[in-house]
C-alpha cells in the first residue's frame, strides 16, 4: 500500500505538483501499479547480481581533448531568459549550495 | 565536563584536465560567461556522458599518493537533485564504488606524528555558479558545469582543529606534487566541507554532527572549527543539545551561522548511471599510473639535502611548493650550481616576490635564464654587482642574460693587459695615494681601486685589479 | 507515381534513371503528408526545407541506395534546426543545435528527413494518445489508434506517406505499432544503433529501430543507421553487415523457439490464430519449431514498469524550465518554476511514470523495488539466452490483441501496461526483436513476433523476410485508406 504522504513527499521530491482534486486518483492508481510492482518480492534473487546496463562495451574512455562544439550563441538559442549572456531564472531562495 | 572533538573533512578538488569529465568542452578559469559550454553541459535532450580518460588518470594517481586502495571493478552513479546549477537534475558521480578508498596522510601536531584515514576518494563534475542579483532574479553561468573533480572523505579521525589544518596542508601538497591539480583555494580549485561534533571524554558514541561551510582558507577552516568546538560545549554545559544543522562561518566575526536545520528530507536517489558501462580498472593501468608518479615533496627534499647538499631549512623551503621545487630542479639541470641556485631563490627572487606581492610563475624569470646567470657569475663573466642588474631586468622582461649583458657591454673585464696599463696611469696621477700606502694608510688602496672602478664603470674584475695593483704599488 | 506501391529499391531506381529527381520525390511527399495529416495526423513538423536538401542531393548525385529517399522521423530523435518536442509541451519550442548520430548517418547516406511523425509523449504509451499534439490514427480503421509510441512513424509507412521511418523501442515501442499497422518493424539488439541525439526515456532499454512495408526497406536503412559511435559509451564496436544484400528466406533447418508462457490466457485468440499460421510456414519451409518455458515471463512486466520508470524519472528531471522549452510564468522563485513547469509541461501520463520511478528509487523503496528489479531482470535475461543457447529465434505474436479503440484504455494505465508483456522480453535482455505482418483479424492486422540472437539481426531478417515473402503482405492497402484511391 502505497499512502497519500508517500505520494506527496515523492511529489515533492520529483518537482511535481498534484491538484487536490487529483490526488486521491492518483494515489489509487500509484497503488495499483506499485501493487503490481511488488510481485518482485516472491522472487528468489539470492545471490543474483543486479543488472544495470546493457550494452557489450566496458571501460570506454574519451581522451582528454578540449574542443568547442556549439557556440555561446547557440546554447543560449534556447534560453527563455538571457542576460549578459547568463541564464536568468527567478531567484533562488535556499542559496546555500553557492560559492 | 571536558569534551573531545570529532573531525571529518570532505575536500573537493578540480582536476587538471584539458576537457571536462564527462563532455569535451575545454575547461578554464575565469573564461567570459557559458563560453566553454556545449550541449552536454546544457543537459540537452539526447545527449549521453564520455568519461575523460586524463581525469580518472588523475583520480587515480592522487588515490595512489593518498595511499588508498583502488578500486578494480566500479561504475557510475547518478545523484539526483535540482538546483539551477545542476542542469541534468543529476551529478554523474562514483557512490556505490569509489574510486578509491582506505588510505592515510601522517601529520604532525606538536612534534607529535599521526595518521588520519581517508575513507574513500571518487571523480565526479562540478556544477556551474549561480549569482543573485537584487531584482529577485539569480544568474547561472555554466562554464564550470561539468569540471572534472576528485572528492577526499577523511576518516573522523582528527581531534582538533590544528589537526585538520595540518591534515589540509599536506593533503594540498601531496595533491600539489602529483600535478593533479593547483589545488588553489582562492581560485576554488580545492575546497573544504567539514563536520565537527563533540563529545564527553570516555563517551563511545559521537555527539550530533554539524556541518560547517563558507570555509575560504585553511586559516578559516581551523578558526571555524574552534569557534564551532566552544559553541557546542557551551550549549551542552547549560544542558542543551546540538542540532543537526549546516552553518556557516563568517569571516569577519569569526563567528558561525546557522544555514538550514538538516530534515532528513534529502533523498539523492543515487542509482547506477545506465549510459555508461561498468570499468575495469586493470592492475597494469594503476601500476602504470604508480610508476609515472612524480617525487612527493618529502622524497625531493632528502634528494636536495643528501645529494645537493642544501641545508635542512633552505629544502624545507624549496620543496613548500611545487612550482618553487619544480623551478629549483630545472634550473639545476642548466648545470647551475643548486647551492647557487637555491641562495638565489630564497634570497633575491623571493623578496622580488614579497615586494610586488605575485607568484614564481607571474614572473618573467625562467629555470634557464636563473641558470645563466648564475653561471656567468661563476665563469667571471659579471660581477655580483652586475648580476643584481641582470637579475632585475631579466625577471621583469624575461630577457636572455648572456645576450642582454653583451650587448650592454656589461662583461667584465679580467684581461691584466687592457687593465695594467690603466693601473699604471691611474698610480702616476696619484702619488699621494702612493705615499699614503707607504706610510701604512691601506685606506690608500680603497680609493685607487675606486678610480679603477669609476673609469672601467665598474666592469673591471676586482680581483685582478686588486692583485695588478698591490704588485705595482709593493714595486714603487 | 504512387508512393504507397514503392519501395527504397524502386524509387532508387527511379532516381538513377532520372524517371524523378529527389526534388520531385521531396515535393510529392510533403503534398502526400500534408492531404494526409487532417485525417491522419502522423507528423508533429513537417520538414520544410525537406525539398532544399533534396535539391542538393540532386546536384551531388545518386549516390547510394538511400539518396534522395525521403524518411519519416520520429519526434524523440534529435533533429538540427528542425523543431523536436517528444511529442511533449514542455519542449513544444525546442530548436535543437545538434543533430543525433542517426540523422548525421542519414544525411550522409543522402536520405530526406521528410519531418518529424508523432509519438506518445517521451515515449511513453502504447497508443499515441500521450501526445501533446493529440492522438494519430490508424490507416486500418481511423476509430482506432495506430499504437505506440512509434505510433506516427507506423501510420506514415502504412498510409505510403513514407517509405520507411525511424522509431525507438524501450518496451515495444516500434513492433507493436508495426503489428497494429500491419507493417514490419524492428527493435536492433541494445548497443546496435546510437543513442546520441535519442530523447531518453529509459537508458538500459531505449533502442533505435526502422520500420517499413517491406522488409528489405528496414535492412537497408539499419545497416545505414547502426553502429559505433563515440558519443554513446554503450554502442557497440561490432562490424555493421549489409543486411539488405544478406537477405536469405531459407529457414531450412532453423530452430525456432515458442515459449509457451507467450500463450497468454489473455490474447486474442484470432491474434494466436494467425501467428500459428504464421508457425505452420515456417514449419513448412523447412525450419523446426518447439515449444520452451520462460518462468519468469510473468515477472517482466513488472520488472520493465520499476526499470523503465525510475530511469525515465531521472532522465526527465532536466525538465525543468531552465534552460530550454516551457517555461512557467508568473512564479515568485526558483522551486515554483521547477515545479510549474514541470506540473504544467508534462501530461499525466509521464508524471505517472516519475512519480512511479522517484518512488522506486527513493531511500526506504530502492531495495524492495528498484534493487529487486535489476536482479529479476538478470534471471530473465539468463532464461532468454538459456533458450536462444539451443535455438536460433524464439516467435510468438507481437501483442495480445489488434489495434484498440481510441480512448479504450486510456483511464486505465495498469492494463495499457499489461499489453506490453509480449515485447519487453526483448527489451529487458537486450535482444534483436521484430514484428512482421501475420494476417488479418476481423480486417486488422495482426503481427509475429521474432527474437534472435544478440547482435543476429540478419537471422531476423532472413525470418521475417520468408514470411513476408510467403504472404505478401505488403501488398494489402490499408481499409480505411481504400476509398480514397
Amino acid at each position: 500500500m502505497i499512502s497519500k504522504d508517500e505520494i506527496l513527499h515523492v511529489a515533492a521530491l520529483a518537482n511535481l505538483k498534484i491538484d487536490a482534486n487529483e490526488v486521491d486518483s492518483f494515489v489509487s492508481q500509484l497503488d495499483k501499479i506499485v501493487g503490481m510492482e511488488s510481485k518482485l518480492a516472491s522472487v528468489d534473487t539470492t545471490g543474483v547480481e543486479p543488472t544495470y546496463n546493457m550494452g557489450d562495451t566496458n571501460s570506454v574512455f574519451r581522451e582528454d581533448k578540449g574542443i568547442h562544439t556549439q557556440t555561446r550563441e547557440q546554447m543560449l538559442e534556447n534560453v527563455p531568459e538571457v542576460e549578459d549572456n547568463l541564464i536568468k531564472v527567478p531567484t533562488i531562495v535556499d542559496k546555500e549550495d553557492d560559492e | 565536563m571536558n569534551f573531545e572533538t570529532t573531525i571529518g573533512l570532505e575536500v573537493h578538488v578540480e582536476l587538471k584536465t584539458k576537457s571536462k569529465m564527462y563532455s569535451p568542452s575545454p575547461v578554464a578559469y575565469g573564461a567570459e560567461s557559458n563560453i566553454n559550454t556545449n550541449v552536454i553541459d546544457f543537459g540537452f535532450p539526447g545527449t549521453l556522458p564520455t568519461v575523460n580518460k586524463n581525469a580518472y588518470r588523475l583520480g587515480v594517481m592522487v588515490g595512489l599518493a593518498l595511499n588508498a586502495d583502488i578500486e578494480n571493478h566500479t561504475h557510475f552513479d547518478r545523484k539526483n537533485y535540482f538546483y539551477p546549477d545542476n542542469p541534468k537534475a543529476f551529478q554523474i558521480t562514483q557512490q556505490d564504488k569509489p574510486l578509491g578508498h582506505d588510505g592515510y596522510i601522517e601529520i604532525e601536531v606538536d612534534g607529535e606524528k599521526k595518521r588520519i584515514g581517508i575513507e574513500e576518494l571518487h571523480v565526479e563534475e562540478d556544477a556551474g555558479k549561480n549569482t543573485h542579483g537584487n531584482n529577485g532574479y539569480s544568474y547561472v553561468d555554466l562554464n564550470r558545469q561539468g569540471t572534472a573533480l576528485i572528492e577526499i572523505v577523511s576518516k573522523p579521525d582528527m581531534k582538533s582543529p590544528e589537526e585538520a589544518y595540518q591534515y589540509l596542508e599536506n593533503l594540498r601538497k601531496i595533491i600539489q606534487f602529483t600535478g593533479a591539480s593547483d589545488v588553489k583555494m582562492e581560485e576554488g580549485s580545492m575546497r573544504v566541507d567539514t563536520n565537527i561534533s563533540i563529545r564527553p571524554v570516555g563517551s563511545d558514541t559521537y555527539g550530533t554532527k554539524v556541518e560547517l561551510k563558507n570555509l575560504n582558507s585553511f586559516n578559516h577552516v581551523r578558526l571555524g572549527l574552534a569557534y564551532e568546538e566552544k559553541r557546542q560545549a557551551a550549549i551542552l554545559k547549560q544542558g542543551g543539545s546540538i542540532g543537526q544543522e549546516t552553518r556557516r562561518f563568517d569571516e569577519k566575526s569569526g563567528e558561525t551561522f546557522l544555514m538550514r536545520v538538516k530534515s532528513g528530507a534529502d533523498d539523492y536517489r543515487y542509482f547506477p548511471e545506465p549510459d555508461l558501462p561498468d570499468y575495469e580498472i586493470s592492475p597494469e593501468w594503476i601500476a602504470e599510473i604508480k610508476a609515472s608518479l612524480p617525487e612527493t615533496a618529502s622524497v625531493r627534499r632528502s634528494r636536495y639535502i643528501n645529494e645537493l647538499g642544501i641545508p635542512e631549512y633552505d629544502a624545507g623551503v624549496l620543496t613548500d611548493t611545487k612550482e618553487m621545487s619544480d623551478f629549483f630542479d630545472e634550473a639545476v639541470s642548466y648545470d647551475a650550481n643548486p647551492k647557487l641556485v637555491s641562495n638565489w631563490l630564497m634570497g633575491e627572487v623571493n623578496a622580488y616576490l614579497n615586494e610586488k606581492k605575485i607568484g614564481l610563475l607571474d614572473t618573467k624569470l625562467t629555470p634557464e635564464h636563473l641558470a645563466k646567470m648564475i653561471n656567468l657569475i661563476s665563469n667571471g663573466t659579471i660581477s655580483s654587482k652586475i648580476a643584481k642588474k641582470v637579475f632585475q631586468e631579466t625577471i621583469s622582461n624575461g630577457t636572455e642574460p648572456e645576450e642582454w649583458v653583451k650587448s650592454k657591454g656589461l662583461v667584465q673585464e679580467s684581461d691584466p693587459a687592457v687593465l695594467k696599463p690603466m693601473i699604471l696611469e691611474i698610480l702616476d696621477n696619484n702619488q699621494q695615494s702612493i705615499d699614503d700606502f707607504k706610510n701604512g694608510k691601506d685606506r690608500a688602496v680603497g680609493f685607487l681601486v675606486g678610480q679603477i672602478m669609476k673609469q672601467t664603470h665598474g666592469q673591471a674584475n676586482p680581483k685582478v685589479v686588486n692583485k695588478i695593483l698591490m704588485a705595482e704599488l709593493n714595486s714603487r | 507515381m504512387d508512393i504507397k506501391k514503392e519501395t527504397i529499391a524502386s524509387l532508387h531506381e527511379k532516381l538513377v534513371n532520372k524517371d524523378i529527381t529527389a526534388e520531385q520525390l521531396a515535393a510529392q511527399t510533403l503534398d502526400n503528408i500534408k492531404a494526409n495529416e487532417k485525417q491522419l495526423n502522423t507528423f508533429i513538423t513537417v520538414n520544410d526545407k525537406a525539398i532544399e536538401d533534396a535539391k542538393k542531393v540532386d546536384a551531388e548525385g545518386i549516390n547510394g541506395p538511400l539518396a534522395g529517399i525521403p524518411i519519416g522521423i520520429k519526434d524523440n530523435i534529435v533533429t538540427n534546426g528542425i523543431k523536436t518536442t517528444a511529442a511533449s509541451k514542455i519542449l513544444y519550442n525546442f530548436m535543437p543545435v545538434y543533430s543525433a548520430t542517426v540523422m548525421e548517418k542519414l544525411a550522409a547516406a543522402g536520405a530526406i528527413d521528410a519531418g518529424k511523425t508523432n509519438l506518445d509523449e517521451f515515449a511513453m504509451g502504447s497508443s499515441t494518445e500521450t501526445s501533446f499534439y493529440g492522438t494519430s490514427v490508424n490507416p486500418w480503421d481511423f476509430s482506432r489508434v495506430p499504437g505506440g509510441s512509434s505510433g506516427g512513424s507506423a501510420a506514415a509507412v502504412a498510409a505510403g506517406e513514407v517509405v520507411a521511418a525511424l522509431g525507438t523501442d524501450t518496451g515495444g515501442s516500434i513492433r507493436q505499432p508495426a503489428a497494429f499497422n500491419g507493417i514490419f518493424g524492428i527493435k536492433p539488439t541494445y548497443g546496435r544503433v546510437s543513442r546520441w541525439g535519442v530523447i531518453a526515456f529509459a537508458s538500459s532499454l531505449d533502442q533505435v529501430g526502422v520500420m517499413s512495408k517491406r522488409v528489405e526497406d528496414s535492412a537497408t536503412v539499419l545497416s545505414v543507421i547502426a553502429g559505433h559511435d563515440a558519443h554513446d559509451s554503450t554502442s557497440s564496436e561490432k562490424e555493421v553487415p549489409d543486411y539488405r544484400a544478406n537477405l536469405s528466406k531459407d529457414m531450412h533447418g532453423v530452430k525456432i523457439a515458442v515459449p509457451k508462457e507467450f500463450w497468454h490466457e489473455g490474447t486474442h485468440p484470432d491474434v494466436l490464430d494467425n501467428v500459428n499460421k504464421a508457425l505452420d510456414a515456417y514449419k513448412k519451409m523447412g525450419a523446426t519449431v518447439e515449444e520452451v518455458s520462460l518462468p519468469t515471463l510473468k515477472h517482466a512486466v513488472e520488472v520493465y514498469y520499476v526499470l523503465a520508470s525510475s530511469e525515465a524519472s531521472s532522465n526527465l528531471q532536466r525538465y525543468d524550465g531552465v534552460r530550454y522549452g516551457y517555461r512557467a510564468k508568473d512564479v515568485k522563485n526558483i522551486k515554483d518554476l521547477f515545479v510549474n513547469s514541470r506540473s504544467e509541461g508534462f501530461g499525466d501520463e509521464v508524471k505517472r511514470r516519475i512519480m512511479l520511478g522517484t518512488f522506486a528509487l527513493s531511500a526506504g523503496a530502492y531495495d524492495a523495488y528498484f534493487k529487486k528489479a535489476a536482479e529479476v531482470r538478470t534471471i530473465f535475461i539468463n532464461e532468454m539466452n538459456d533458450v536462444l543457447k539451443d535455438y536460433d529465434l524464439i516467435m510468438g505474436p507481437s501483442t495480445t490483441t489488434p489495434a484498440f479503440k481510441i480512448g479504450e484504455k486510456v483511464d486505465d494505465p495498469l492494463a495499457m501496461y499489461m499489453n506490453d508483456i509480449l515485447t519487453i522480453p526483448a527489451n529487458l535482455a537486450g535482444l534483436p526483436a521484430a514484428s512482421v505482418p501475420a494476417g488479418l483479424a476481423d480486417g486488422l492486422p495482426v503481427g509475429l513476433q521474432i527474437i534472435g540472437k544478440p547482435f543476429a539481426e540478419q537471422s531476423v531478417f532472413n525470418a521475417a523476410y520468408a514470411l513476408q515473402e510467403e504472404n505478401k503482405f505488403y501488398e494489402q492497402i490499408p481499409t480505411a485508406l481504400k476509398g480514397e484511391d
